[in-house]
């Protein structure tokens, strides 16, 4: 086995039943607050907030349901780019809408 | 001049591949007796291919390759979410009665299940990397049931808009959008009238719910289909032996699937309460 491949490697980190739990319980906590937010009247910040909710949500279930915290650089790298390559989507395909027909369709 | 037709054809025999094997095997046998290595061929676990220097590097690529394909899901989901924001800017007074006509508390259920069942997943892998054969066979079941759970509140919810006529199409009804006092289930929102040309757009609403929704429920479908088999093998004492490639990385699908429901679920249900 060369030296090379042998950097790449890491131990397999095997994440415990604690804090599976620790997350499952974050994830009620965190549905019951979105429910009740969505009862008050914010105005604008209603949809702000129920996606500031949900995006911790999803960044806990990543990171620790699906183990990105103790993955290789390379799977760090792939995660981050999907959500960038996302973004690009929404800010190129809103860009080109605004700047032409927004408010005249 | 004979051109390269002229030169002499040696005759090859045909391969025999059993002696090539044999053949790689001893040499592969004697390179690692040469540099001291003494986990011989027949010693490393049978699930190492060929190609893999080491079980690591193995699960670290195929990790990679299940991101690679939970990219494409990435982009596929958002493009329809894409729409949505759109759509939803558009036609936001189409957009906000649509959404009162789905139900909070089935939303929120759905939820809490989806939630659970992830973390059913979740033990389950540990049960795999931990070699807890009845763990995880418990473990698998409750996420195969929670799933179940997930559609079956999805068909009353399905079955409701059936009903008064909220499937897009030539039944399509803009009644509760144009006459909202006719319709009993909102009224704690008091929403007020629609024009008939707005009125058409909670269509659009309602398209992109069942767009979504039904493309994440199909995904739910595919994923219960994979437990069952995954159940079966389990219980015949696979993945709890070193081998977990397989339930990490439908984990790593359930979870995705959980994720898309998440933003479903906020997106579809809660923004438009108000207003």
């Amino acid at each position: 086995m060369s030296e090379e491949t042998k950097q790449t490697e890491h131990e397999h980190h095997i994440v415990g039943p604690g804090v599976y739990v620790a997350i499952l319980l974050a994830l009620l906590v965190g549905t019951a607050l979105t429910v009740w937010a969505s009862f008050l009247e914010l105005g604008p910040w209603n949809p702000v907030i129920a996606l500031a909710i949900a995006t911790t949500k999803a960044i806990l279930v990543v990171l620790f349901f699906m183990h990105v915290k103790y993955s290789t650089k390379l799977t760090k790298l792939t995660v981050m780019a999907g959500i960038f390559m996302f973004l690009v989507l929404i800010s190129m395909t809103l860009a080109d809408y605004m700047s032409r027909a927004w408010g005249s369709w | 001049m004979n051109g390269w037709r002229a030169r002499k054809r040696k005759r090859w025999p045909v391969p025999d591949n059993s002696a090539i094997a044999h053949a790689g095997q001893e040499a592969i046998t004697a390179a690692h007796h040469d540099d001291g290595d003494n986990s011989a061929h027949a010693e490393h676990p049978a699930y190492l291919r060929h190609h893999f220097e080491s079980v690591e590097q193995q699960a670290d690529t195929t990790n990679f390759a299940m991101w690679l394909f939970l990219l494409t899901e990435v982009m596929f989901f958002g493009g329809l979410f894409l729409a949505y924001l759109i759509l939803r800017n558009w036609y936001y007074p189409a957009f906000v009665v649509g959404s009162h006509q789905l139900s909070i508390f089935w939303g929120t259920t759905n939820t809490v299940t989806l939630i659970a069942s992830s973390f059913t997943m979740a033990m389950g892998v540990w049960c795999a990397e931990t070699g807890r054969r009845k763990g995880l066979v418990l473990s698998l079941s409750l996420t195969f049931a929670l799933g179940l759970v997930f559609l079956g509140i999805k068909s009353i919810e399905y079955h409701e808009k059936w009903e008064k006529h909220h499937i897009p199409g030539l039944h399509y009804s803009v009644q509760s959008f144009v006459n909202p006092a006719s319709d009993p289930d909102i009224a704690e929102y008091h929403d007020k009238p629609l024009n008939m040309d707005m009125a058409r757009h909670t269509e659009l609403y309602f398209f992109l719910y069942f767009a979504m929704t039904g493309m994440h429920a199909l995904h739910m479908i595919i994923g219960i289909g994979i437990l069952a088999f995954m159940i079966y093998r389990a219980r015949a004492g696979a993945y709890t032996s070193g081998h977990v490639t397989f339930v990490e990385n439908f984990g790593l699908y359930w979870h995705f699937v959980d994720i898309i429901w998440i933003y479903l679920f906020a997106l579809l249900y809660l923004i438009s309460r108000h207003q």
